[in-house]
């Protein structure tokens, strides 16, 4: 093992140019993948936003008693999908129009009867706030006798369940792509030191090095370099990132970066991308000779 | 300790490299191959380390049937085997003494045992004193001397030089050529390819001529003239 990493640093001291190109190399493609997480994470976030906004509201029929509701609050607080269950009472509702509302202001200050239902507000779990899920709860609140209406705006949110499906798709295809074309760049700088070394690797071979050992300095090479390649990456994202959040009065004010877990898998990715690189690289030279 | 047995070897595009060879070398001998170049020298040798396969027949080499070696065999073949070739191929980043104890650590040899090893065979080449030359301060004959040592580190039982003076002036050429009968003095089957004939001509080891890849001439047949049947 102390062989393979001495033989692998020495590899760097002895081609600074071709090592120092192949890292720039696995930065840039794990850059242009890494931006583009980036604005698939921002995209979901700034999609997650408006998810939160969705919720059911079931409206009360006058008169129900506060018992029943009480029971069917624990009921409905017991379903799958659901978060939180709000009772807003036909005060509050009144309350509410008063301020949100200042148009009508003078209409509500002289109503004598309130004329608004009291209603449950129904919050949803996430992954469960999209047009079937929905539904699926209106239905079954619009099942108790006391509920009068049920209202969810189901619009807008099979219009999001649209915008959620096609920037899922397109992130998938577009970052599969970058991913493909990342993989053949890192290939190819391996493929050069590779062959930079082959009258090594001829050598090596003569004096009777089994194909592992050989294989050996150069796979924890391709590692090191995707590892390197990555973290200079994770910084030009970072640099990227500033860049953007920096502009002021712009909206990419609430711009999110990678959380750590997500840096670590940039990193991982990188290490995966140099050893496969080098192992497809260097086997398929191993085989020529 | 080698035996070709009627190996045939051709070329990809068509036409014989080495046609019907049959020879047989014994522990401790010392075979020159010699022929033009082209003649089918250098194939019987890559033959004996498993560069190459032979296409028909068989070669045995310190008990390795090398038609049907494994690929993970070679490596185990080529420890028991020392080679040299005319260009040396020594790593030029690489001191003397790097270059030959590379060749240990390939084997996975113990790492305290390796400086030890190493310094015996570079003083067994002459060339204790360059142990951190670089290839590139040596002379030609000093960096054949270094292949020698890196060849002769695991004690192989058979060494195999390909042209080993075929770049060397005649000083050297007689340096390098006094290595190889020591070697061979001390037990070590020795095949050297050449067409330096005036070095053939100094000794009186066994002469193996080859011609067009097939062997004309075996100077260690019993009737002393042909190898071939007829």
């Amino acid at each position: 093992m102390r062989l393979v990493t001495r033989e692998a640093l020495l590899s760097f001291r002895r081609a600074p140019l071709l090592s120092s190109l192949s890292v720039t190399t696995i930065a840039f493609s794990l850059f242009v993948v890494g931006l583009f997480g980036l604005v698939a994470i921002n995209l979901r976030q700034a999609l997650r936003t408006v998810e939160e906004r969705v919720e059911v509201v079931a409206y009360l029929l006058r008169g129900t008693p506060a018992e029943a509701l009480a029971t069917a609050s624990e009921d409905i607080a017991a379903f799958p999908e659901v978060q939180s269950v709000d009772y807003v009472s036909a005060d509050q509702a009144l309350e509410r129009a008063r301020t949100s509302l200042v148009e009508f202001r003078d209409i509500y200050r002289d109503l004598q009867v309130n004329p608004l239902p009291a209603s449950l507000e129904i919050g949803l779990k996430e992954g469960f706030r999209d047009a079937e899920h929905v539904q699926a709860v209106a239905e079954r609140l619009k099942a108790y006798q006391f509920v009068e209406d049920v209202r969810y705006g189901r619009d807008w949110i099979e219009r999001l369940d649209r915008v959620r499906n096609v920037a899922g798709l397109v992130v998938a295809v577009i970052g599969l792509a970058f991913a493909v074309v990342a993989v053949v760049i890192i290939g190819t700088t391996i493929r050069m030191t590779v062959l930079q070394r082959a009258r090594e690797i001829s050598i090596m071979r003569l004096v009777g090095a089994g194909d592992w050992f050989i294989r050996g300095p150069f796979l924890l090479e391709g590692a090191l370099k995707g590892l390197l390649g990555g973290a200079l990456a994770i910084l030009l994202c970072y640099l990227g990132y500033l860049l953007f959040r920096g502009q002021e009065n712009s909206t990419f004010t609430g711009l999110v970066f990678f959380r750590p877990f997500q840096l670590v898998m940039i990193g991982f990715f990188g290490v995966l991308l140099g050893l496969g690189a080098s192992l497809i690289s260097v086997g398929r030279h191993l085989r020529n000779v | 300790m080698i035996q070709f047995s009627h190996v045939f070897k051709s070329y990809p595009k068509g036409g014989f490299a080495l046609k019907d060879a049959t020879l047989h070398v014994a522990k401790g001998e010392f075979v020159f191959l010699t022929g033009h170049s082209g003649a089918g020298k250098s194939t019987m040798l890559r033959l004996m380390y498993a560069e190459q396969r032979p296409s028909a027949g068989d070669v045995q080499v310190s008990g390795f049937s090398i038609a049907g070696l494994h690929k993970k065999e070679v490596p185990k073949l080529r420890r028991r085997l020392g080679i040299v070739f005319q260009d040396f191929r020594l790593l030029e980043d690489r001191t003397a003494e790097e270059n030959v104890a590379f060749a240990l650590e390939v084997t996975g040899a113990r790492r305290d045992l390796i400086p030890g090893r190493v310094q015996r065979v570079l003083t067994q080449v002459g060339l204790a004193g360059k142990a951190s030359a670089r290839p590139t301060e040596l002379s030609g004959g000093e960096q054949q001397r270094v292949a020698i040592a890196r060849a002769l580190v695991n004690d192989p039982a058979i060494f195999l030089a390909d042209e080993p003076t075929g770049n060397l002036d005649e000083r050297a050429t007689r340096g390098v050529f006094q290595l190889l009968r020591d070697i061979n003095a001390g037990g070590t089957c020795v095949v050297m390819a050449t067409h330096d004939l005036d070095l053939v001509r100094q000794t009186s080891y066994r002469t193996v001529e080859l011609r067009e890849g097939g062997i004309v001439y075996d100077s260690g047949q019993d009737d002393g003239r042909s190898a071939e049947p007829q």
